[in-house]
């Protein structure tokens, strides 16, 4: 009865110490795959047509996969700007889309027609703010977003015209096809400089953009 | 001598069943590890074999201490299950059923290929060789069950 219990034990060991031992060896492995993407191509996370936010000089960017229709995007939203903030300056937050949801591409659509009208922040904004009501999973409104675009001074008119520049589809297809080269499976995904945020949550976040300041500023 | 027979008999059921909370231990610990490690998201037909899947850790180990001949009576209906949605997944996997006629129209499609090691190793066969390997074992522990119960 003992031998039988040590042998309990030890299976539960192997399997438990097994699964964390791969977990590691599955994150180092994807970090450096990243690092080897970033030296390789560092067009994979920032391409020159997107959105970016921050001073030109900065030497940090923070690579964000989003959805503006995902809730956990919404809520981190913030938090991002706010270490935009305390980092003033030296970071830049570059914008890429992964649409997971029903209404993305269309939301996404609008976003970069709003981009032509100069109000690409404040279109985001507003449909993080008002994503409850629009993109409720149970019942979506998408058309409710016409109501809300002209608060902040859009021409609705011309963003509709907008939206149908082919060039929209194309460049969120490369996001897209980025995105899949880069395993991202969740929104929001982080990487800064390259670096994927394994361990998602703000602190973390914090940390990761912490640790590239102060590399870049000692170089 | 008919007692040390019967003694063996009941040191091989119980291994038998030891080796069933082995491959369900390692068949639940490597579902985990894909969802929330490499965070492929589960698709319905995985969560009906998970249903099946993860009890059994917990009545296995109950089993075990002290030897319960009736654990099958438990097992059994689960791992059926199991078995028989781990096949159907596989026949959606590779569209010998079209995946309209599943119940995965929404959400993650049960036919998406997330990896394929050695070009037929899928995660629903994976399923389906742990359902089958604890389908043959529990039918092993029967047997030298019954040699001890006479």
């Amino acid at each position: 009865m003992k031998n039988k219990k040590l042998v309990i034990f030890i299976s539960l060991f192997i399997v438990v110490a097994g699964f964390i031992g791969a977990k590691k060896l599955y994150e180092k492995s994807l970090v450096q795959k990243m690092e080897f993407l970033a030296s390789d191509n560092f067009n994979t996370f920032v391409r020159d047509y997107s959105p970016v936010l921050g001073s030109p000089d900065a030497k940090v960017y923070i690579t964000e996969f989003l959805d503006p229709e995902c809730e956990s995007c919404r809520a981190v939203y913030p938090a991002v700007k706010e270490i935009m903030k305390e980092f003033e300056g030296k970071v830049k937050l570059v914008v890429r889309y992964a649409p997971f949801h029903g209404n993305s591409v269309m939301a996404v659509r609008i976003l970069e027609a709003a981009r032509a009208q100069g109000k690409y922040w404040e279109a985001l904004e507003l449909l993080f703010e008002k994503q409850p009501e629009w993109g409720d999973h149970h019942n979506p409104r998408p058309s409710l977003i016409w109501t809300y675009l002209p608060t902040i001074g859009i021409d609705v008119e011309r963003l509709q015209k907008d939206m149908e520049n082919p060039i929209i589809l194309t460049r969120l297809q490369r996001d897209v096809e980025d995105g899949r080269m880069l395993d991202v499976r969740q929104t929001p995904t982080f990487f800064v400089n390259g670096k994927p945020l394994t361990s998602f949550g703000i602190p973390q976040l914090r940390s990761l953009v912490k640790d590239q300041v102060e590399q870049t500023t000692y170089q | 001598m008919g007692s040390a027979r019967s003694n063996e008999s009941k040191n091989h059921a119980w291994m038998f069943l030891f080796l069933c909370w082995v491959v369900t231990l390692v068949a639940t610990a490597g579902s985990l590890f894909f969802s929330e490690v490499m965070h492929f998201p589960p698709c319905v037909l995985c969560w009906y074999q998970r249903i099946c899947m993860y009890p059994l850790v917990f009545i296995y180990f109950a089993g075990l201490f002290p030897l319960n001949r009736s654990v099958l009576r438990f097992t059994v209906p689960l791992l059926f299950t199991g078995w028989i949605m781990a096949l159907y997944h596989i026949l959606v996997y590779h569209g010998v059923i079209p995946e309209s006629l599943t119940p995965c129209t929404e959400g993650v499609s049960c036919a998406a290929v997330f990896f394929e090691w050695f070009g037929f190793i899928s995660i629903p066969v994976l399923s389906f060789t742990a359902f089958t390997v604890l389908l043959i074992l529990s039918f092993c522990f029967k047997v030298e069950v019954s040699k001890y119960e006479k």
